[in-house]
Parts: structure tokens; sequence; C-alpha cells
């Protein structure tokens, strides 16, 4: 091997090395320093957008003997899995401090997360991708209970890791049934295989195939296998909430296209018809339930429900349009879920976490700039232009039309509709309703300047949506 | 200064960015204040440059022809290739000048009635007006349904914040029933994206499509339009926001945003799918005719003088519907251009009376804070020339000779007759019922004794008060006296847009 076969991983590896630093530089800061820990984990990411940069390949890479690649889409994925764990940080600092909450392992098992979460980004090989997600899923298990004296978060990571654990046992055994018809693990190689001996697409690979569904629905918390997800985003701590709801969404989006897309293209009639049941599930139950719910992490939970149901009916339609589409929308979505945590967190302080949704009222009075930011978060991801979430759609449906699937654009027109409803209710508390509490906003300066640009990106990226769709379109095709 | 290459778009961003400035100007949460004057005279300063920058639009705008005029036109989203595609015709040229003129009027009778976040109030009408404008000159079709969705945003926190009582139901009924509406035109858009490879409406136009085609994206343009007009029996969202809404939203409401519902008949649905509008055109005719007739009789019973105008609204959109529509009965000849003209007319004719109508209403209510007729009577003792306009835009709601209001409903009840006798007859019944139930109303709050303590203390119109309506009167009595600059303005493209509609689409395929 050769020096240069390790580069398209640079990141990864560079990104290790600074965990390793960061790791052993907490050990000796004590708690009231311990904010150095925070930027140290904001240099290392700095640092390591800057290697990917530097390292941005030309064309499609493969290393490591075929498990790694590194390509446009990883490119892209990793690029804003960065991004999106410096904004939580970012947004986590204050809240962490005033909830005496501020250690290092938050950002440790953060960005071991990201570490996972990049390694799945660029898997070419069914064990590298299971490595990934093992890295990715456990540091989340961990950051979900990381307060340790609090029950709710001990039971949704309890109840988090036993799913999980199932899920990724589910997708581990599907894997081993592709394995076994193919005889390979990595994708390019199982699309060969399949290409060449048409007789494998048969009973025994759909069966192994099924089970690594299972296990990708899980991972995005679609329907029915979503049943962690609601409670997850409500016991957790809200940074935590804002973690688990953005870069971990860019993974699951990463699994199901490479294993999918790169993997099994050739299956595509087969998965098809399950995602599309995933999918519209997801679609109605994430967005009728979610009407329901009192507590806004939760709905914000729901409503992620329903995006990944837009997400993989995106996939379903088996067309680079489709995917280059799935590929916008999760990443605009993620840049709006960030901003609707963000603002949970920014109205939550010590010993006060501003879950319910009538904690939103008469936020107008309180701070006119940061209720429309919220205006924004939330307008954005109803679907309403000009903000992203309008093109996210638009982009989608067009796939969808473009597949020749008239039925399921009408389905996820009128369930936007639906799921309009409980964005604007949130809007109605702001700004039609009296405030009950008129507390001070405790957040510092960085993250109230990182809200704002994150309201302004999702109007901005509304008005100039042509640049990162053309991105999206491009990497996919 | 030549502006024509860029007219429209000023007239587009110039009152958003004002807006913006006046949210920045803001008002310390009180209205009393020398930074709120400073904020409305910017309001003011903004919407009525707006309106003196949109004369250019009138004396440069050519009559001769029916191209589209002040065209701009820059890559918006080259992936789907969309467009910022600009540019007005005799269709909506109108309506622009509507919006332009109008705006500044509400912003004047909202000047001191306003006292919550005044600012916010001021920069939403802003915001929408440039919205409003953007959705008659967008030539794009993704252009048109960002501003025709973006629309409804300030629309909804204009209701929900300064509305009545009922407002937040009113104003979340508003927004999904409109949104609900709109969304499956955007699946009907991609649907002729994919078609033509753009979104351009001429490529909408001249693609050739089905019948089966034409008639599904018929139906999803119509719940989108029949929402917005509102036609029977989409239309119960209008009552209850017309209630609760501020007077300047009720206003706008009224006078420009239903007119998008009839604009997008004429731009979008004759002219793109010209077999699938005859196809239903049938069933438009009955609905309008239900709209005239069975609302007219609605509108009678009301007690509340906010619902009575809003039921009126409704009645004589039908005007326009059915003007529409009225073009395949009627067959090739002088009368099919009369019934389309006569719509628009009507349309443009609605937008000053039924403002004017809701700006009355607002004077009463900013002074007793009651809607309902039986809390008044004889206002005209304590307040005379208040009375001289109310009575004034009642005559004309009601069709008056010598008012805007008789020009457009008398061009399409001349159509009418010469298409079906039986539609002419419904139609005419207006005549009866548009005066029975405004002029009952203006009998039971104008005229009579003094009916209590309250009207007796009532204090005539203000200066403010009185130019606003003064110049919704004298431009209600130009359109009626002398209509020729108006329907000289649209008579070329009108022919032409059924030039267009007769030759069937069919034939290409």
């Amino acid at each position: 091997m050769r020096v240069t076969d390790f580069m398209p991983a640079a990141p990864e590896m560079v990104l290790l090395g600074l965990i390793c630093v960061v790791l052993l530089v907490d050990l000796v800061v004590r708690d009231e320093n311990r904010v150095v820990t925070f930027w140290l984990s904001i240099g290392s990411l700095v640092v390591t957008l800057i290697t990917l940069l530097l390292t941005a390949p030309e064309a499609r890479v493969i290393t490591f003997d075929g498990s790694y690649v590194s390509d446009g889409l990883s490119q892209l994925l990793k690029l804003s899995a960065v991004g999106l764990v410096g904004v939580g940080f970012l947004y986590a600092r204050d809240y962490l401090k005033q909830n005496d909450l501020l250690h290092g392992e938050y950002f440790l098992l953060g960005l071991f997360g990201l570490l996972g979460i990049m390694i799945m980004i660029s898997a070419n090989s069914l064990l590298t991708m299971y490595l990934g997600l093992e890295t990715l899923s456990l540091s989340l298990y961990a950051l979900v209970a990381f307060e340790r004296n609090s029950a709710t978060a001990a039971e949704s990571a309890m109840k988090y890791f036993v799913l999980g654990a199932i899920a990724s046992g589910a997708l581990l055994y599907g894997i081993s049934w592709v394995y076994g018809v193919t005889g390979t693990i990595q994708f390019d190689e199982i699309a060969t295989a399949l290409q060449t001996r048409p007789e494998l697409n048969s009973l025994p690979l759909w069966f192994g195939l099924a089970f690594m569904i299972v296990g990708i629905a899980f991972k995005f918390g679609a329907v029915p296998f979503h049943m962690w997800l609601p409670d997850v985003y409500q016991g957790a701590r809200s940074p935590v909430t804002l973690y688990i709801a953005t870069a971990p969404k860019i993974a699951a989006l990463a699994l199901t296209l490479r294993i999918l897309v790169d993997g099994l293209g050739d299956l595509h009639s087969v998965w098809q018809g399950m995602l599309m049941v995933t999918g519209v599930l997801s679609l109605v139950i994430g967005n009728v339930v979610a009407i329901a719910q009192s507590n806004i992490k939760r709905m914000l939970g729901y409503s992620a429900i329903a995006h990944v149901g837009f997400i993989l009916l995106a996939i379903f339609t088996g067309s680079a349009t489709g995917y280059g589409a799935a590929v916008f929308y999760t990443l605009t979505y993620a840049v709006m879920a960030a901003g609707a945590f963000g603002m949970v967190i920014l109205l939550s302080r010590k010993g006060f976490e501003a879950e319910a949704i009538s904690d939103f009222k008469g936020l107008n009075a309180r701070s006119p700039w940061f209720a429309l930011m919220m205006l924004f978060f939330m307008f954005g991801l109803a679907g309403v232009p000009p903000w992203v979430g309008f093109f996210a759609k638009l982009n989608v449906i067009n796939a969808v039309l473009e597949a020749g699937f008239p039925g399921y654009a009408v389905l996820m027109v009128l369930a936007s509709v639906v799921g309009a409803y409980y964005y604007l209710r949130v809007i109605w508390y702001m700004y039609f309703d009296k405030p009950t509490d008129r507390s001070v906003f405790q957040a510092g300066r960085d993250t109230r300047v990182v809200l704002s640009l994150n309201g302004l990106a999702v109007l901005a990226l509304g008005i100039v949506p042509g640049w990162l769709l053309k991105l999206c379109l491009d990497v996919m095709s | 200064m030549d502006l024509s290459h860029n007219i429209l778009s000023i007239l587009i961003w110039l009152p958003i960015l004002g807006g913006l400035g006046v949210l920045a100007a803001g008002d310390d949460g009180s209205d009393t204040s020398a930074r709120a004057g400073g904020m409305r005279m910017l309001a003011l300063g903004v919407s009525v440059l707006t309106f003196v920058l949109s004369f250019f639009l009138y004396t440069n705008f050519d009559n001769t022809t029916a191209a589209m005029q002040f065209v701009e036109r820059t890559a918006w989203i080259d992936a789907f290739n969309v467009e910022y595609f600009l540019g007005v015709d005799g269709i909506s040229a109108p309506l622009i000048l509507l919006t332009t003129f109008i705006t500044p009027l509400v912003i004047l009778a909202g000047w001191n009635s306003i006292k919550q976040r005044p600012a916010q109030y001021f920069a939403a009408f802003l915001i929408l007006e440039g919205l409003m404008i953007a959705v008659f000159c967008a030539l794009d079709a993704v252009l048109f349904y960002v501003m025709w969705e973006a629309m409804l945003v300030p629309m909804f926190l204009i209701i929900g914040i300064w509305g009545g009582e009922r407002r937040v139901y009113a104003t979340i009924k508003f927004f999904l029933y409109t949104f609900l509406g709109s969304v499956l035109m955007l699946v009907a858009f991609i649907y002729l994206y994919g078609k033509t490879g753009d979104f351009n409406f001429f490529s909408f136009m001249n693609v050739p499509l089905s019948i089966t085609e034409q008639k599904y994206i018929f139906i999803a343009f119509l719940l989108a339009f029949a929402v917005k007009v509102p036609m029977w029996p989409v239309h119960t969202w209008l009552p209850d926001a017309h209630v609760e809404a501020p007077t300047g939203g009720s206003v706008i409401l009224a006078a420009i945003m239903l007119k998008m519902g009839g604009y997008g008949f004429v731009r979008l649905s004759l002219p793109m799918l010209p077999d699938g509008s005859q196809y239903f055109s049938g069933l438009m005719i009955t609905l309008s005719l239900i709209a005239v007739v069975y609302i007219g009789l609605v509108a009678l019973m009301q007690k509340d003088m906010k619902k009575l105008i809003a039921y009126s609204s409704i009645a004589h959109m039908g005007f326009v519907t059915l003007g529409f529509f009225l073009l395949w009965d009627i067959g090739q000849g002088s009368g099919a251009g009369l019934g389309m003209t006569g719509g628009m007319v009507q349309m443009i004719s609605h937008g000053l009376i039924s403002g004017a109508m809701f700006l009355c209403v607002g004077v009463l209510y900013d002074r007793v804070h009651s809607r309902e007729i039986s809390d008044y009577g004889g206002v005209a003792n304590t307040m005379p020339i208040f009375a001289a306009f109310f009575v004034l835009f009642a005559m004309a709601n009601a069709g008056l000779p010598g008012t805007s209001g008789f020009v457009g409903e008398f061009m399409v009840i001349i159509a009418s007759f010469k298409a079906n006798f039986w539609y002419a007859f419904l139609a005419a019944t207006t005549l009866i019922l548009g005066a029975a139930y405004t002029l009952w109303m203006i009998k039971r709050v104008v005229y009579g004794e003094v009916a209590n303590k309250q009207v007796a203390e009532l204090t005539d119109l203000n200066g403010r008060e009185f130019v606003v309506l003064g110049i919704l009167a004298f431009f209600v009595l130009l359109v009626g006296l002398w209509p020729a600059p108006l329907v000289d303005m649209m008579t070329v493209t009108v022919d032409e847009l059924i030039q267009h509609i007769s030759q069937s689409k069919l034939a290409a395929l």
C-alpha cells in the first residue's frame, strides 16, 4: 500500500487523531475550565473540514482493497455532517452550562458519532458500513444516557439501545444472507455479480434484502420501525435530540443509497415495493400523529417520521433524479430541524426545558426576531414557499411524477396539507397568543448568531436553491 | 429614465424591501411614539411611491398588442429550467394597478386604529403587496406558485394577530383551505413540466394535451382557483376570514386576493386547457349561477355587516366566472369577448367597491366596536358625510348605472343573453337581490331614528378617512361613467385570448 491509498480516508484519520487529543486533554481539564473541551472540539471539526476540502477527490476513488470509497456524494454528505455537528455543538454549550452538564462526554461522543457517520458515508462494503453504523449507534446510545441522574434519559437510552441492537442484528443477518448468495461484501462486486448472474436475483437474496430494509427503516425511523424515535427525542436532553435529529439522518441516507443503489441497484423492482410501503406509512402516520402531540420535541419527532417518508419515496423512484431529490431533501431537512431544536434549546434555561408547544406562547412579544426565525423553520418544514422546504418537496414530487406515479404525488401533497396544521399551531402560539413567561433568554451571543444564520439560511436557500439542487443531482448522476 | 426593462421588478421588490425597512424601523411597542410615527410615514411613503411608479406602467402600456410587455427574463433554477420571467398584458396590467392603488389606502385606513405592534402590521401589508404584484406578472409556473403560496403567510399573520375574537379559527381555516386548494395545482405544474421541459406559461399553452389530461389538470387548477374566487361550495372560509380580519385585511382580501382566482382562470385554465375548459364550462356556469342566486339569498339574511359584504363578494365574483365560461355557449362571434371583458371589468370594479364597503364598515367599527346591523340605526343623523359615501358605495354594489358596478355586470348579462335566455334570467336576479340586501342594510344602519346612545355620540369622518373614501368614490364613478380606458387596455388581449382558446389542443396530438 502506498501513502496515497490512505488519502481518501484522511479526514477520518485526522478526526480520530484529534478525538484522541481531545480525550486526553479533557482528562486533565478541571470542571470550571470545561469550555476548553468545547473549543477543542470545534477546532477539531474545523480541521476535519479543511482536510475534507483539501483531499477532495476529482473522481470516484476506491481504496483499502475495495472497502472504502470517496466520491462526490461522500464529499457532499461529509461536509454537511461536519457542519451540522458543529452547529449542534454551538447551540449546546450554553444549555449544558446552565444545566451543569458541561462535561467532555457530550462533545467527545458527538465527535465519535461523527466519525461513525463519515465511515458510513464512505463505506464500499457491507462490513465497513456495519462498523460505521455501530460506531455511530453506540455513541448515540451513550449520548442519550449521558445525564446520569435522569430517569427519563436512562429509560429512553435503554429503549433505544435494545431496539437499536435488534435492528443492527437484523441488518447483520441480512448482510450474511447477501454475502452467502453473492459471495462478496463489496458493493461494486455485488452489483457486478447480479449483472453477470441474473439467476441470483431470487428468493434467498430477497430474504436477506428484507432484513437489511428493516435495519435501514429502523435507523431512519420509518414506520413501522419508528417506535423508538418519539420516545428518544422526548427523553433525551434537547442538545442530544438536536444531534440525533440532524447528522445521523445523513448517515441513514448514505446507508440506504450505498446498499440499495450502489450494491443492490439491480434489485430495484424488489426493494421498490418495500420502500413504498414504509414510505407511505411514514408519511401518513407521521403527519397524522404529530397533530396530537403537545410536546414539541415529540411533535418534531413525528414530523421527522413524515419527512423520512418523503425521502424514502424519493429513493423509491429508482431514478437519478429521485436519488438527487433524496439527498437535497435530507440536507435541507437537517438544516431546518437543527434550527427548530435550536429554538427549543434557546427557550430553555436552568431547570426549565421548553418542551411543551405552549412554551412558545407569545414569543413574538418576547423576541420578535427569534419568533421570526421559528416562523422560518416551521414554514420551511411545512413546505411553504419561499422557504427551502418547498423546493425539497417540489424536487421529490417531480421525481415521483417522472417515474410515473401521480397517485403518490397527490398523496404527498395532501399529507403536506395535514402536516401544515401542526406547524401552523406553533406559529399561532407564538404570534396570536399572549406570553405566559416573560423571562429573558440566557443563551450567549454565539448561539444567537448561529441560530439567526440558520434561520436566514433556510430562507436564502429557498430563494436561491439552484446551486445546491444542481450539486445534489450531479453527485447522484 | 427608461424603466421598461425593470419596472415590474421595481414594483415587486420596492414594497417588499420597504416592508423589511418598516420592520427594522420598529415601533417601540407603542403606537404614539415618534418612532412609530416615522415608521408609518415610511410605510405610506413606500406604498405611495409604488403607486406613482405604477403610473409608468399605465402611461407606457401599449393597447394595440396582445404580446407581453415590460418583459424581464433571467434564469433562476437551472436544474429545472425555472426562470425569473415577468411580463404584463391587458389582463394583468389593470390588476397590478388595482393592487398598487388599494395598498396605500389600506395603510391610511390602519393609521391609528392598529394599537398592537403597528410596525409588523404595516410591514405585512407592504410585503403582501409585492407578492401580489408578483403573482400577477409571473410567467413562470414555479415563480407563480412560490408567490401564490408565499402570499398566504402575511395574510395568515394579519388575520391571526390583528383579527377579532375567533381570529385563530378563521385564519387557520383560511390558510389550510387555500393551501389544500393550491397543492394539486403544483402537481399539475410539475406534470406539465414533465411534458414540456420547462415551467414557462407559453410552453404550457402550446403543448398538446389529450382530453383526459386536460380534464384532470382542469380539476387541479379548479380547486386552487375556486377556493380563491371563492366559488360555491368551497366559499365557507371567506365569511369567517372576512369577519375576523382587521379592516385592512378584509379590504385586501376582497379587493385583490379574490381576483387571483379569476386571474388564474384566464391566465392558466382557459388558454392551457381549452378542451378541458369547454368540457367543464357547463359545470362552471352552473356553479357561478348558484353563487349569484343562492349566495345572494344568503347575504339577505346576514346580521353582521362584514359577513353580508363577504357574501355579496361571493355573489359578485360569480359574475366573473360566469363571464369567463360563456364563450362556448355564445360561439365565435361578437359576443364572445363581451363576457370575458365583462368578467374582468367586474373584477376591477368589485375590487374598488368591496374595498370601499369594508372601509366604511371599518369606520363604524373603529367608533362603536360592533359589526352587528342591529347595533346601528340613524347613522345619517350624526355622520352625514359618511352616510353619503356609504350610500354611494352601496348603490355601486347594487349595480346602479353610472357606477363601476354597473359596467361589468351589464356586459356579462348581455353576453349571457346571447348564450341562453335562462342564464341571463338567473344572472339578472342579482339586480334585485343585490339591491335588496345592500339597500336593506343601508336602511337599517344609516336611516331611521338614532337607535342608541352610541350612535348619538358618533363623530363624522376625519380628514384621513375622508381622503380615503373620497379617492375610492372618485374611481368608482370614473369607471362607471367612462370605462373606455380600462376596457381599451383589455380588448386586444381578450380577442387574442379567445382566438387561442377556440383552437382545440387535441388536433395537435
